[in-house]
């Protein structure tokens, strides 16, 4: 049996960052990878909590970690894609040894490296994100079956990690574009975050 | 600065002093007792990551929340980081603070840590990251401690690179 042999249905990225940003009620960070997956965060609304990561693939599960210590009474959400993950598997490790309980990473599984080209990714085939994520530890790690599960299973997220969702999602492209200055994203997150330099 | 400590007591202190209290770190040899007492020290959150990008990905996010934190390395790990130091920690105008304990100079043994280290000051320079290779103990107080100073005032990160005639390095064994 092939590792991703779930039978997750196929969702869409902007829907699903849509109905998870809905969920947020307590000034949560949101932490946006490289790429659709801060597009999308981009597109579902600014909101002063969100960091939209522009380079260093991989790192927006560290970032968020850095956030979750700095700031142990705020929840934290990452939203990473499959290939930024994979660059990167070595975070969950971390994560699941701090073991921060207002973290939870949230991937978007569509097998490709879609904006290069749609190569496929090793979680197309062979790899499953969520195995890999219990196997580093984050015991607390789930693919969700459809919409409804996605919601019921951040909600759960939310009161307590560190957790992590998965969503297989389909290939449409992110639906905005990230304004692409560095400074002026780090300091309105900061003000969002209430943090003075 | 009392003149009896040894240079990774200088270091815990000033990073206290300066309110440094988050320190992330891959392994090194040198680096050890700093390790230990860093881990001894309540006063700091301190834990081990993967890879040295990844350290640099979290003191960001501290940094983000309020919170100062270094990382530790040494001198092959720094070989990893340039990318993590060029799309998100320079232009996002992040005061990492970055200890390198360096290898590949002074008695070197293993070629490829000789061949990365000569890569890293150029790295560093053409990306205008302040650095400083520090040499000795009366002047490593001093340097951290203003360096740090300046990192958070500037916003800019800072590379401390501890020499081997600060450290003692790591020696050939046979």
């Amino acid at each position: 049996m092939a590792a991703t042999a779930h039978n997750a249905k196929i969702m869409n990225r902007f829907e699903l960052t849509k109905r998870l940003t809905s969920q947020l009620k307590r000034d949560e960070a949101v932490i946006g990878g490289i790429g659709n997956a801060n597009f999308d965060l981009w597109a579902s609304g600014q909101r002063p909590q969100n960091f939209y990561m522009l380079g260093s693939m991989g790192l927006a599960i560290p970032i968020a970690l850095g956030v979750a210590i700095a700031q142990p009474k705020r929840h934290v959400v990452a939203l990473e894609g499959d290939g930024s993950l994979l660059m990167q598997l070595g975070c969950l490790s971390t994560v699941a040894v701090v073991a921060p309980k207002n973290l939870t990473v949230v991937v978007w599984d569509n097998g490709i490296y879609q904006i290069t080209g749609g190569q496929p990714t090793a979680s197309a085939s062979t790899a499953d994100l969520v195995a890999i994520a219990r196997g580093s530890g984050i015991a607390n790690a789930n693919w969700a079956a459809d919409e409804g599960e996605f919601d019921r299973l951040f909600a759960e997220a939310l009161k307590g990690g560190p957790s992590l969702v998965a969503a297989r999602i389909d290939d449409k492209p992110g639906v905005a574009t990230t304004d692409r200055d560095p400074v002026r994203i780090r300091a309105a997150f900061m003000a969002g975050l209430g943090v003075k330099r | 600065m009392n003149s009896s400590q040894t240079w990774h007591e200088i270091i815990q202190a000033t990073l206290k002093a300066n309110g440094v209290k988050l320190a992330v770190y891959v392994p090194d040899r040198v680096f050890t007792p700093l390790i230990k007492s860093l881990h001894a020290d309540k006063d700091f959150i301190t834990f081990a990551c993967a890879r040295e990008e990844e350290a640099l990905g979290i003191v960001t996010g501290a940094w983000m929340g309020g919170m100062r934190g270094a990382v530790l390395m040494q001198t092959s790990g720094f070989g990893t980081i340039p990318n993590a130091l060029a799309s998100l920690v320079v232009p996002s105008q992040i005061p990492a603070l970055i200890f390198v304990s360096e290898r590949g100079t002074l008695g070197e043994f293993n070629l490829g840590q000789a061949m990365v280290c000569k890569t890293m000051r150029p790295v560093l320079d053409s990306l205008a990251v302040e650095n400083h290779t520090i040499t000795r103990l009366d002047e490593l107080g001093f340097i951290v401690d203003r360096s740090i100073k300046q990192a958070v005032a500037t916003q800019a990160p800072v590379t401390f690179i501890l020499s081997p005639l600060l450290t003692g390095g790591k020696v050939f064994a046979a």
